[in-house]
C-alpha cells in the first residue's frame, strides 16, 4: 500500500496534497497507519502490527482499515486499493 | 503488556469558508448516568433499546410550570394531556402532583378512570366522541369540550334521554397571528361560529356552559399568540355575561408550549429560541387580569400543556448495530432504534450523546434505525465520536409523543423504566414479545395448514 507521490505528512497528523491543494487531518491511529504505509507495509502487515498494539481483533481492524483505504482513495491520496 | 485502547483510523478533509459567527456546538459529552443511575447498568438489566423516564424531572417540570402560572394568576388548574404520554406511571406522577386528566378518546378516558381520576376532573376533548362515550361522560359529570355542531346536537339529545344536565365547554379556533391556524378543531371565533354555538348551548336547558377552550397550535414559538387567544376567549366570556347574564367558570388555554428540542430546519438550537413557561404565563395571565372582570368573576384558568412537562424527562438508550460508508463517502451508523420508536425524529433533530468516553475525534454521519425501510432515518447529519458496533448512545428529550405514537412495525416495542427520586429503577411497561402480537391474530381453519 503506497501513498501517492508528493503527499506531505506532518508529525501531528496533518496531510497535504500539493496536487489538489487539499488538507486533511487524521487521528493517532490514522497517523500510525500512514506511517506504516510509508514503510511500504502491506495491509496484512499493518493489521497484525495494530492488533499486537491495540485491544481489538484482527477482523475488526481489517474492516476499519479497508474503510480507511477507501477514504484515502476517494481523497486521491492513494491510487489503488485492493 | 497492556494493549492500548483501539479507535478506528479516520481521515477528514479540512474545509475552510464554512465558519459562522455562532460556531458549531459539539454534542459528544458522554452521558453515563441518568438521575444517578448508570446507563450501562440500565441497558444490561433491561436491554437495548430502552426508554427511561425520570420521575424527579417530571415533578420539577410540573412544579415549575405551576409556580410560573400561580404567581401570576389566582386560579390555575393543570390537566395532564394523556395523548402526550399515557403510560399509567407517568399519568399518576402528574395526578399525584395535582393535575386533572385531559383526554381525547374514550380509550384515554377509560385509562384516566382506571387510574382513579374522578369523572368530574376529566376534560373530554377531541372530535371523536360516540353517543355511548357522551353518556359515560355525562353520567360521570366530566367536562365535555364540544368540537362540532354534530356533537352539540347529539349531546342535547342524549342529555334529554338521560334526563340530566351535561357540563360543557366549546373548543374555539381562531386567528392568533400564527400559521397554520388550527381551524379543524372546534368552532371559529372570527366568523361567528363560536358565538352561534354558545347561543345554542345557552338556549338548551340540558347543557350547562362552564368553559371556553382553545388550543392554538403545537410547539408555539410565540408567547404573544397566547395573549391574543386569551383575549378572544375573554371577549366571548364577556359577551356571554352581557347577553345571558351567565358567568363562564373557566377558560382553558390548552397546550402547545414548546420543549427545548430543535425543530428540523431551525438554524438555532431549540433551547436558544423557545419562550420560557414564564413568558407563556405572563402573556395569558396579564391578558385575563386586565380584561375587566371583577376579582370574584375571574374565571379559573385551565392548562393542558403536555410536551413541555414531559419531553426532557424521557430518554431513549440505544446501541450501534453497524457502521458503513455510503456511496458519496459519508459515514452511516445504524442504531437499534429507529422511527418506529422515535416518531419525533420526523420533527426534531434530537440531541444524541454517547454513553461512554471517546477521544476528541469526531465525524459527520447519518444515523439510521434498524428498519428495512428507507424512511428510517434518525438524523440526516450529526457530528459524533467514532462510534463502532456495540457502542451505546443516549437520545435526549423523547418523553413527549414517542411512547404513544410509537409503531409496532418490523420490530417490537422495548421496555420502559422509570427512575424515582431515590434512584430506584421501576419497570413501567414490559417489552413486547411474539406472543403479544399473536394474541390478537386469528387464522381461518382452511389456512392453518400448508406444504412447501
Amino acid at each position: 500500500m503506497k501513498l501517492n507521490k508528493n503527499i506531505a505528512v506532518s508529525d501531528n497528523g496533518f496531510i497535504f496534497n500539493p496536487l489538489s491543494g487539499d488538507s486533511f487531518s487524521t487521528n493517532p491511529i490514522g497517523q500510525e497507519v500512514i506511517r506504516l504505509m510509508k514503510e511500504q507495509k502491506t495491509k496484512e502487515e499493518i493489521v497484525k502490527t495494530l492488533a499486537q498494539k491495540y485491544n481489538s481483533e484482527e477482523a475488526n481492524i481489517e474492516k476499519d482499515l479497508v474503510d480507511f483505504f477507501q477514504m484515502l482513495l476517494s481523497y486521491q491520496l492513494i491510487s489503488e486499493h485492493e | 503488556m497492556t494493549k492500548l485502547t483501539y479507535e478506528r483510523p479516520v481521515i477528514q478533509k479540512l474545509n475552510t469558508g464554512t465558519m459562522n459567527k455562532f460556531g458549531s456546538r459539539t454534542e459528544y459529552t458522554p452521558v453515563t448516568h441518568i438521575e444517578g443511575v448508570s446507563v450501562k447498568s440500565l441497558m444490561a438489566d433491561y436491554g437495548s433499546p430502552l426508554f427511561v423516564i425520570s420521575e424527579p424531572q417530571i415533578r420539577r417540570n410540573y412544579q415549575s410550570a405551576v409556580r410560573a402560572f400561580k404567581t401570576r394568576y389566582p386560579k390555575v388548574q393543570f390537566a395532564w394531556s394523556y395523548k402526550t404520554n399515557y403510560l399509567n406511571a407517568v399519568c399518576n406522577v402528574f395526578h399525584q402532583e395535582g393535575a386533572w386528566a385531559e383526554v381525547v378518546s374514550i380509550f384515554e378516558y377509560q385509562k384516566a378512570i382506571k387510574n382513579g381520576v374522578p369523572g368530574n376532573k376529566i376534560i373530554f376533548n377531541g372530535p371523536d366522541k360516540s353517543a355511548d362515550d357522551l353518556r359515560t361522560a355525562i353520567n360521570n359529570h366530566s367536562l365535555i369540550h364540544i368540537d362540532h355542531f354534530d356533537e352539540l346536537y347529539m349531546l342535547i339529545e342524549i342529555a334529554q334521554e338521560l334526563k340530566t344536565k351535561a357540563t360543557v365547554a366549546i373548543r374555539v379556533n381562531m386567528d392568533t397571528g400564527i400559521y397554520p391556524i388550527w381551524d379543524r378543531f372546534g368552532f371559529n371565533y372570527e366568523n361567528g361560529q363560536a358565538w352561534n354555538a354558545i347561543n345554542k348551548i345557552m338556549s338548551a336547558p340540558e347543557l350547562e356552559l362552564h368553559g371556553l377552550h382553545c388550543h392554538i397550535g403545537t410547539f408555539m414559538l410565540s408567547a404573544g399568540a397566547y395573549a391574543t387567544a386569551a383575549w378572544k376567549l375573554c371577549d366571548l366570556a364577556w359577551n356571554v355575561k352581557l347577553k345571558w347574564n351567565h358567568m363562564i367558570q373557566y377558560l382553558d388555554l390548552g397546550g402547545g408550549f414548546a420543549s427545548a428540542n430543535t425543530l428540523k430546519g431551525s438554524y438555532l438550537q431549540g433551547s436558544d429560541i423557545i419562550p420560557s413557561t414564564e413568558d407563556y404565563a405572563d402573556a395569558i395571565a396579564t391578558t385575563i387580569l386586565n380584561f375587566g372582570f371583577k376579582p370574584d368573576e375571574l374565571p379559573m384558568l385551565f392548562l393542558e400543556t403536555g410536551r413541555s412537562l414531559i419531553d426532557d424527562a424521557g430518554y431513549l438508550l440505544g446501541s450501534v448495530l453497524a457502521t458503513k460508508r455510503l456511496s458519496d463517502g459519508r459515514r452511516a451508523t445504524i442504531m437499534d432504534f429507529g422511527v418506529n420508536l422515535l416518531f419525533t425524529a420526523f420533527w426534531y433533530n434530537h440531541k444524541i450523546s454517547p454513553a461512554q468516553e471517546f477521544s476528541h475525534h469526531t465525524e459527520d454521519m447519518v444515523l439510521y434505525g434498524p428498519l428495512c425501510m428507507n424512511i428510517d432515518c434518525i438524523r440526516e447529519s450529526i457530528n459524533l465520536p467514532l462510534l463502532s458496533k456495540g457502542d451505546q448512545v443516549v437520545v435526549h428529550r423523547v418523553g413527549a409523543y414517542n411512547m404513544t405514537q410509537w409503531m409496532q412495525f418490523i420490530q417490537m416495542r422495548p421496555n420502559v423504566v422509570m427512575v424515582d427520586a431515590k434512584q430506584n429503577v421501576h419497570l413501567i411497561r414490559t417489552k413486547e414479545s411474539i406472543d403479544t402480537m399473536l394474541r390478537y391474530e386469528l387464522v381461518p381453519e382452511h389456512l392453518e395448514q400448508f406444504k412447501l
